[in-house]
């Protein structure tokens, strides 16, 4: 048989190393256009919030210069491609592995870049964020760099503990989760700096500034509010899950576990942010600063807490 | 608190009303506890009070249960701080738990004046229209000749058909949808009560015990069999389910080739038991599948290697003999242990070392290459004297107290010897000799009992639905008015008013106003249609 285990294997590896590169080339090609917008854009601030708010304008921003544009285009079709073929080394690592593709923290960030990927070009077919291009191509490939370098495990069976069909549910809520909350985090960290442009009520943007090119605060709050409320209830199911895995595999469905304390303060963080979102002089800013919070404790759930504290959920394979 | 979209901000709190003096500052608090703002700062205090737990070593955790003593002998300067600060039991800590009460008492004091809110906007019709309808988001016009009855009638019709409730007037259709996002966010926010339930349940009646046993090795379900036993405030020691079992054998396959060498694949601990006055049944217990009798369920989360040695003693007498559990430490299995032979005579006897399942010799001494027993081999040194059995202090199987005990040793070098699978130790001037007779192995259970547990499963599940409700459904109104235009026909005038920060589903008002046969795009034009 000419496809054989070893074989998809190898191709796989070659899928994903050739992610990575195309990865590299949109990068490229993003951080051109972003650089050319910069650079040369003579461009608009949105009009008075009141009055974008009641158009329900999405964007405001003046037409950037035709080049840095085809650039973004050329970003955009290199992205696809680049997260095509990440489809296609998380697919052929499944049938090497004769299993789903995510038991062990090499196949986890492959299926979470995927994930992170496949959120931005959603979020693309409905709303003017090609700005978030540079920054999601950036940490995907930054994940995908440090999974074939530092987190490398040849694709094989299971250990006995984790062969159980809460693999499949609990770890894909919490790799789409992720993926979502990754576009959430970057609305929000963009939002942060687009704010302090427009909170000086200039209509002008001086020339030069990285904040005049991005999408008005009304659309990045509203993506980031749409990829939080989207990602939290999955994000919910997902610590569920586990927490009824826990009960079926080692007695207690909660038991603070590293892994499920930083879950929980995930948790905590965008449960937080969301309340925050409806407080009066909470909105806005200090709101997003807890999204950014319940980021960094998933970040660090992920890499932290696999790496460097031990626990039940010790299955890295690193 | 409770809402996390809405778009009104305000507290939602009447204006204090002309109370007692006395009183003032009681409400004051109290509307300060239950302000959205406090749930916020208490949900991050919350997060922030978390973290230690993560980072210090936990009792009653069941990952490591040496870990806080371990951490407490290499840290003896910061450890008593750190307890005395509740570090090493973060999540039964007095302050983790003020924490979260004060965040449920906020959170209940919010839902239930919410909870009424909602019946009574239930039960009432939608509000009114704002006057001037043309500055809502969403605002169409157009004029028809059509009857304004006949307007209401299809309009009205239509809203019902979209699950709207709808209110109609001559001139006026007021209609609302959503009232399901409501519910849902009370749901969601008092399924958190309920799940503290089913968790104070299972903390005050069930319990968690672990026990080893080596391979024809019997378990009772019986107190003194545990190795630990973490009863709860109420659990009935006396009554635990009545349950016995042999592990019969115990099963473990290495994958013996490719990437992941060593990597075990299977483990089956297979058990016979008896619960109760029953049959005796055979059963096999997995990662994942545990063996449960009426909710006491016995999960396999771990094994080892237990040689079987016997001990002869200065008078050739047999002192010991059976398994002895060596801890593994490491994913090859190179375990350690001891074994203790009190009865021996004229001196105690005691051994203290290494057991290999795939004993090979490296630059840095012997170690293990492969988990699986291809070349067992015990690397032992032995000990004589008082063992400390007579001070009627409980002792641990997998240590020594060396306080009174002296090494063997033989030309002034520590007696020691590896021992492959038959061959027999014999300690220098005849004080006994043991021998390596076979390999078994053990297996570790988790035995735990959580009443609690369908409870809380329950709230669990309310929880997901209702935040997921509350984050998907957009409450919002529509409202519809006639009114006479100029020649002769009539001003038809639509707008919809979202309660959530998201927009209302956008071709909402497009379908009504296509159902009416007005005009399609948002600016006001002439009905052609009538």
């Amino acid at each position: 048989m000419i496809f054989d285990e070893q074989t998809f294997a190898q191709l796989s590896n070659g899928l994903v190393y050739s992610a990575i590169a195309v990865y590299a080339l949109a990068l490229l090609a993003y951080a051109a256009e972003t650089a050319g917008q910069v650079a040369g854009a003579t461009t608009l601030v949105a009009d008075s919030p009141a009055r974008s708010r009641l158009a329900g304008a999405t964007t405001m921003v003046a037409a950037p210069p035709s080049r840095s544009r085809r650039l973004g285009a050329v970003g955009t079709s290199l992205t696809v491609l680049a997260f095509l073929l990440n489809l296609g080394g998380v697919i052929t690592r499944g049938l090497a592995a004769g299993r789903v593709p995510w038991g062990n923290m090499y196949e986890f960030v492959l299926v979470c870049a995927l994930a992170a990927g496949a959120a931005y070009l959603a979020f693309l077919s409905r709303r003017p964020v090609r700005a978030f291009g540079v920054w999601i191509v950036a940490i995907v490939l930054l994940a995908l760099g440090l999974a074939v370098t530092v987190l490398y495990t040849p694709a094989g069976d299971l250990v006995p503990v984790l062969d159980s069909y809460w693999l499949v549910i609990h770890v894909a809520a919490a790799i789409t989760a992720g993926g979502v909350f990754t576009v959430g985090a970057i609305a929000t960290g963009l939002f942060l700096v687009r704010h302090r442009l427009e909170r000086r009520g200039t209509t002008q943007a001086p020339k030069g500034r990285y904040a005049a090119t991005l999408p008005t605060t009304r659309t990045l709050e509203q993506v980031a509010h749409t990829a939080h409320i989207f990602a939290f209830p999955i994000w919910t199911f997902a610590v569920i899950a586990g927490a009824i895995w826990a009960e079926n595999s080692w007695g207690r469905y909660w038991g603070w576990d590293p892994k499920e304390t930083w879950a929980f303060i995930t948790w905590v963080c965008y449960a937080a942010h969301l309340h925050a979102q409806a407080t009066a002089g909470w909105r806005g800013v200090r709101a997003s600063w807890f999204a950014l919070a319940g980021y960094a404790a998933f970040l660090f759930n992920f890499f932290g807490v696999n790496l460097w504290i031990t626990g039940l959920h010790s299955y890295a394979g690193v | 608190m409770t809402d996390l979209d809405t778009k009104t901000t305000a507290s939602g709190h009447p204006p204090p009303a002309q109370a007692a003096p006395s009183w003032g500052w009681l409400r004051w608090a109290w509307r300060n506890l239950t302000s959205m703002r406090t749930a916020v700062v208490l949900l991050a205090l919350l997060a922030l009070a978390a973290i230690p737990g993560s980072l210090f070593p936990q009792r009653n955790v069941a990952s490591d249960p040496a870990a806080v003593i371990n951490y407490m002998q290499d840290n003896p300067r910061i450890s008593p701080w750190l307890d005395r600060m509740g570090m090493f039991d973060v999540y039964a800590s007095p302050w983790f738990a003020a924490i979260y009460i004060l965040l449920l008492i906020s959170m209940t004091g919010c839902v239930l004046p919410r909870s009424r809110r909602l019946w009574q906007s239930v039960r009432s019709d939608p509000p009114p229209a704002p006057r001037n309808l043309a500055r809502l988001e969403d605002h169409r016009s157009w004029e028809t000749t059509r009857e304004p009855a006949e307007i209401i009638a299809t309009a009205a019709a239509h809203l019902r058909r979209k699950g709207f409730r709808v209110v109609s007037t001559n001139d006026e259709i007021r209609a609302e949808r959503g009232y399901l996002r409501e519910v849902g966010n009370l749901a969601f926010h008092l399924s958190l009560l309920v799940l503290l339930v089913g968790i104070a349940a299972g903390k005050l009646i069930g319990f968690e015990g672990r026990v080893a046993v080596a391979e024809g090795g019997t378990f009772a379900n019986d107190l003194s069999q545990y190795d630990a036993f973490t009863p709860s405030a109420w659990t009935d020691v006396d009554d635990l389910e009545p349950l016995s079992f042999t592990l019969e054998e115990f099963d473990v396959s290495y994958q013996t080739s490719g990437p992941n060498l060593g990597q075990p694949s299977e483990f089956a601990a297979r058990l016979a038991y008896r619960a109760g006055s029953g049959e005796e049944q055979t059963v096999t217990v997995e990662p994942n599948h545990p063996l449960n009798v009426n909710e006491t369920k016995f999960f396999l989360t771990g094994n080892g290697y237990a040689p079987v040695v016997t001990v002869r003693d200065g008078r050739d007498k047999v002192v010991f003999t059976g398994p002895v559990l060596f801890l593994p430490l490491d994913s090859s299995y190179a375990s350690d242990g001891v074994i203790k032979a009190p009865d021996a005579q004229p001196t105690e006897l005691a051994f203290e070392g290494f057991f290999l399942p795939t004993a090979d010799v490296g630059p840095q001494g012997p170690y293990s290459r492969f988990p699986d027993a291809l070349n067992p081999q015990l690397f032992l040194t032995a000990f004589t004297g008082d063992l400390g059995f007579g001070d009627g202090v409980p002792q641990s199987v997998f240590t020594l107290d060396k306080d009174d005990l002296t090494q063997v040793r033989r030309d002034g070098q520590p007696f020691s010897q590896a021992l492959s699978v038959g061959e027999t130790m014999r300690l220098p001037g005849g004080q006994g000799t043991l021998t390596f007779d076979r390999v078994s192995r053990f297996a570790n259970f988790q035995i735990a009992y959580d009443p609690g547990k369908e409870i809380t499963l329950v709230a669990a599940i309310v929880l997901f639905v209702g935040l997921t409700t509350s984050l998907i459904v957009r409450r919002r109104r529509l409202w519809l008015r006639l009114r006479p235009s100029t020649d002769a026909g009539t001003l038809v005038e639509i707008a919809g008013y979202s309660l959530t920060r998201r927009e209302p589903p956008p071709h909402e008002i497009e379908d009504l106003v296509a159902a009416l046969g007005g005009a399609s795009p948002p600016t006001t034009s002439k009905d052609v249609s009538a």
